[in-house]
C-alpha cells in the first residue's frame, strides 16, 4: 500500500463529514427519520403518505452542491472512472444491492454505526470488503 | 409543511458536505477503495467526521420522546444480521467500486452533469424496484 498524500483532503473530508453527519443529525431531531439516501429514494417509487418530505430531501440534496460553489467560490471536481455500457451495470447493482440490503452509506455508514447498530456493522463490513475487491479487481484485470 | 422544509434543509447541507468532502469525484472514492494501488485516505476522515458529528447528537437525541416535529421516531426495528443483508450490501459494494457512486452522491450530481447522471440515476432505481420486488 502506499498512500496518495497528493490527493489526500484531511480537512475538507473532515469538514464535509461533518456536516453529512449534522445533516443526518437535524433530520432525526426534526423530523424522527433516519437520513438513509437510498431508503428516502426507493420509498418515493412506492405509493406512501409520506413522499412530500422525501421529495423536499431529495431536492435539497440536488441544491446542496450548488450553495457550496456559491460560499466557497469553487468548483467541484469530478473524474469519472468508467464509461460505456458498464456504468449501468454499476447503477443498477448499486439500486439493487441498497434496496435488498436495507441500506447505503448513509443510513448504514453514518446513521447506523451513530447508533451503534451491529446489524449496520456488518452491513458497512459488507459493502467495504466487497467494493475493495472489486477495485482491486478491476486494477489487476483492467 | 415544516416537515418539508426540514427535510429540504438537511438534505442541502448533505449535498453540500458531500461536495466539500470529496465525494461527488468518483477518481476520489474509488482512490479510497483502493487500498492496493495509491490510497487516498481522505474518505475515511468523511466516515469519521459524520459519525463523529451524529453519534454524539445522537446520544442526546434519544434523550428526547419525540422529534420536534412528529410524534415519534421511526428507527429501524430489526437487528437481525441476516442473508438478504450481507447479500444486498456486497452487491451495493460491486457497484460502488465499480463506477465509484453511492446512492447519494448520484442525487448530488444530478444537475451537475445531467447527461451522464440522469440516466445513471434512472438505472439505479430499476435496480431498486427489482430489489424491492425481490425482498417482498
Amino acid at each position: 500500500m502506499e498512500i496518495a498524500w497528493a490527493e489526500f483532503t484531511p480537512a475538507a473530508s473532515f469538514a464535509g463529514g461533518a456536516m453529512i453527519g449534522l445533516a443526518a443529525l437535524f433530520l432525526m431531531l426534526l423530523n424522527g427519520r433516519v437520513m438513509g439516501m437510498s431508503g428516502i429514494l426507493s420509498g418515493l417509487l412506492v405509493k406512501r403518505p409520506d413522499w412530500p418530505w422525501r421529495l423536499a430531501f431529495v431536492i435539497g440534496v440536488i441544491v446542496g452542491p450548488f450553495i457550496f460553489m456559491a460560499v466557497t467560490g469553487a468548483p467541484i471536481e469530478r473524474q469519472t472512472v468508467m464509461s460505456g455500457p458498464l456504468v449501468y451495470v454499476a447503477a443498477f447493482l448499486v439500486g439493487l444491492g441498497t434496496a435488498v440490503g436495507s441500506g447505503c452509506t448513509s443510513g448504514h455508514g453514518i446513521c447506523g454505526l451513530s447508533r451503534l447498530s451491529l446489524r449496520s456493522f456488518a452491513a458497512v463490513m459488507a459493502f467495504m470488503v466487497s467494493a475493495v475487491i472489486t477495485v482491486a479487481l478491476v486494477r489487476f484485470l483492467g | 409543511m415544516l416537515m418539508m422544509i426540514t427535510a429540504l434543509g438537511a438534505g442541502a447541507i448533505f449535498g453540500a458536505g458531500l461536495a466539500l468532502a470529496g465525494m461527488l469525484n468518483p477518481a476520489k472514492v474509488v482512490g479510497f477503495l483502493d487500498i492496493f494501488g495509491m490510497w487516498d485516505p481522505s474518505l475515511g476522515l468523511v466516515m469519521a467526521g459524520g459519525i463523529l458529528v451524529n453519534a454524539t447528537g445522537h446520544y442526546f437525541v434519544m434523550k428526547r420522546n419525540r422529534p420536534v416535529f412528529d410524534a415519534s421516531f421511526d428507527l429501524p426495528s430489526s437487528n437481525n444480521i441476516d442473508r438478504p443483508l450481507l447479500v444486498g450490501s456486497a452487491i451495493f459494494g460491486i457497484g460502488w467500486g465499480l463506477a465509484g457512486y453511492c446512492p447519494g452522491p448520484v442525487v448530488a450530481s444530478l444537475l451537475l452533469q445531467p447527461a451522464d447522471m440522469l440516466p445513471f440515476l434512472v438505472t439505479l432505481l430499476a435496480g431498486a424496484f427489482v430489489g424491492r420486488w425481490l425482498r417482498s
